[in-house]
């Protein structure tokens, strides 16, 4: 990967981090209702992962998804506006933190139904093969996803149909408050389940996005080739806790301690600065993104409510709501 | 094509005619290629469409209706089979968390064109775990269209409809109508979801069937003629979207209602449609409104304990004469 295209990474990353932490101060002061679940410290999968793919390939994801949509196109404007409940937002105020969709850009949601989307990328790569267009779905999922009944079904078809589909699994070690590994009968949720299906299952540094983004195209160029799906589990570690409502104090210090000297924002950063970029270079980028985010966070604040009328559009194709004649 | 059409034949012939017409139009399920189906409900189409368009799935119900929502929001227009409704139970996710919610969710943005069918209801003798009439399981979500046709002609049209339709359809195929027989519809044959047929006309009772019901509610009235009552048959069709306006005209012309439901009393279909004609047709009615359901127990095995629970035309005459004596 050349110094341009780690740069523009970097600044992904950085526009993510900055709108994850917008999110979580808009939240303090009440102006995002609900919950959200971040994504701060998960930027180099989403990024490394979108780096790899074509701009038509399709992605599907969980309820911690601001960095995939935003990865895949979304704004933080749009994404901001959405959380706070405003008309201008990704999904008209009506999904929320949890269902951030921007289908123009073909990701195509986030699903708060744990491992609810596997069956659904799935469906995406068959749907591609049928059409011949060559696109690739992805599924990107946590750990805790994996001892859902649909991630087996879902890996299971994808294989004995031969699908371009990659599951991506974010393992940030602990599903909801509870560790991983306590619950969980193979120490690698996901790469350990693939070979039962035939497929490749590998683990990558989740927090590198170039060994995202490496791993993620081998991958990929595979599927695109015929040979199926594959499995790809990321290790990375949230910098908050499952939502809003958990201080993530079941955490052991030295573990956090350990992680957040692992940040993926530090490992590009440290990846430029040994490539020759200089640090004002890298500085700048930061800045541009604190601009964007400062700006989106202002637009959004004062973006209108949604239209009460709203609230019975969208049920049907046709528009509307109405169940009887 | 043949004088008469079975029921069955009607599912596979409703899939094909819509297969010929659009390439987006592909299934999956379990057993339903070279098999034809549990119920041959699918015979016929691997033959003629083969294994692009007809998939054998495995027994992964999760899997099946999660690909065919994936699908339909990629440009695919596929129709899932569940092999019996009892079953939709193990995908319940999808169809009530995933297929009807994500439209809305998105602002609009995505569109689930999909059919999921799946074999209904009682009278072949299966058990508990294979014999329920679930329709009212997807009557409680909304954003889910439910059609369950009575007819051959209707379940081509319907098909064609569900087929064409930009919403998600759960299609319940009766079993218990599986062998009966009908007049073949011509080409191009469309049942909109949402109308409701007046199947018999009387002036004394309106009786509201659907599916396996509708044949009872008519030899009921046939029955009931014999004691100069005139039932009046409206055959709903579809539960979503609900034709109100076609069961509260056929009030005004009788002002006596039964509904009769193979689902089971709590929780059923015929509540919400009573429910509305007690709010907006309550000046249409002389009498109070009867509902004949199935039991609110598991459908048991054998015959006489099956006919114990689920409707059957002696109670439908019973009822209605109540009502006509009121």
């Amino acid at each position: 990967m050349d110094t341009a295209e780690l740069l523009a990474l970097y600044e992904q990353m950085a526009l993510i981090r900055r709108t994850e932490k917008a999110a979580h101060d808009l939240f303090l002061q009440g102006l995002v209702k609900g919950t959200t679940h971040l994504a701060a410290g998960h930027e180099a999968i989403a990024v490394g992962a979108s780096a790899a793919l074509l701009p038509d390939d399709y992605v599907f994801a969980t309820y911690r998804g601001h960095h995939h949509a935003m990865a895949r196109g979304a704004t933080p404007e749009e994404c901001l506006a959405e959380l706070m409940s405003r008309a201008t937002g990704l999904c008209k105020a009506k999904g929320g933190s949890m269902h951030l969709t921007k289908a123009a850009t073909n990701m195509l949601g986030s699903y708060a139904i744990v491992g609810a989307h596997l069956p659904m990328a799935v469906g995406a790569a068959w749907s591609a093969r049928l059409r011949g267009t060559g696109q690739l779905a992805v599924a990107f999922f946590g750990d805790g996803a994996t001892n859902i009944g649909s991630f087996h079904e879902a890996l299971n078809l994808a294989a004995v149909w031969k699908l371009p589909v990659l599951f991506v699994c974010e393992n940030n070690l602990y599903m909801e408050y509870t560790r991983i590994a306590d619950v969980t009968a193979v120490p690698r949720p996901a790469a350990d389940r693939a070979p039962a299906y035939g497929i490749p299952g590998e683990v990558v540094d989740g927090n590198d996005v170039v060994a995202v983004q490496e791993a993620v195209a081998r991958l990929a160029r595979r599927a695109r080739a015929g040979d199926g799906p594959a499995v790809l589990e990321a290790e990375t570690y949230r910098h908050f806790g499952h939502s809003r409502a958990d201080p993530a104090t079941y955490r052991p210090a030295e573990e956090v301690e350990r992680w957040l000297k692992h940040d993926p924002l530090d490992i590009a950063h440290g990846r430029l600065i040994e490539a020759g970029v200089p640090e004002e270079t890298v500085t700048a980028a930061d800045e541009r993104a604190q601009t964007v985010v400062r700006q989106a966070i202002e637009a959004a604040k004062s973006a209108p409510p949604p239209d009460p009328r709203e609230a019975f559009t969208d049920v049907w194709a046709d528009g509307g709501a109405a169940w009887r004649t | 094509m043949a004088d008469v059409i079975t029921y069955r034949e009607a599912v596979a012939e409703g899939i094909a005619r819509e297969m010929r017409r659009d390439p987006s139009v592909v299934c999956l399920g379990e057993d339903i290629g070279e098999a034809g189906g549990v119920f041959k409900t699918t015979a016929g189409l691997f033959k003629e469409f083969g294994r692009e368009r007809v998939w054998d799935t495995p027994i992964s119900e999760q899997a099946i209706v999660g690909a065919a929502m994936g699908a339909a929001m990629t440009g695919m227009r596929p129709v899932a089979e569940i092999m019996f409704s009892d079953f939709l139970a193990c995908c319940w996710d999808y169809l009530a968390n995933e297929i009807p919610k994500v439209r809305y969710m998105t602002g609009g943005q995505v569109t689930v064109p999909l059919v999921v069918r799946t074999a209904n209801g009682g009278g072949l003798g299966f058990g508990a775990q294979h014999s329920q009439a679930t329709e009212n399981w997807a009557l409680t979500v909304p954003g889910l269209k439910i059609a369950a046709p009575s007819t051959p002609a209707d379940v081509i049209g319907m098909m064609a409809a569900a087929i064409r339709s930009d919403d998600p359809v759960v299609f319940f195929e009766h079993k218990g109508l599986l062998a009966s027989k009908g007049v073949p519809p011509p080409p191009d044959h469309v049942v909109e979801l949402g109308h409701a047929a007046v199947v018999r006309e009387g002036a004394d009772v309106t009786l509201v069937a659907l599916a396996s019901m509708v044949p009872v509610a008519l030899k009921a009235a046939e029955r009931l003629a014999e004691e100069d009552i005139g039932v009046e048959v409206v055959d709903l069709r579809s539960l979503v979207p609900l034709d109100m306006a076609t069961v509260l005209a056929s009030l005004g012309r009788t002002s006596r209602l039964v509904t009769v439901e193979e689902n089971p009393y709590q929780g059923g279909w015929g509540a919400t449609l009573v429910s509305v004609v007690a709010d907006e047709g309550f000046a249409l009615l002389d009498a109070p409104v009867r509902r004949v359901a199935a039991e609110c127990v598991p459908l048991p095995f054998a015959d006489v304990l099956e006919e114990q629970v689920i409707p059957t035309v002696d109670k439908v005459v019973a009822a209605v004469r109540s009502l006509a004596a009121y």
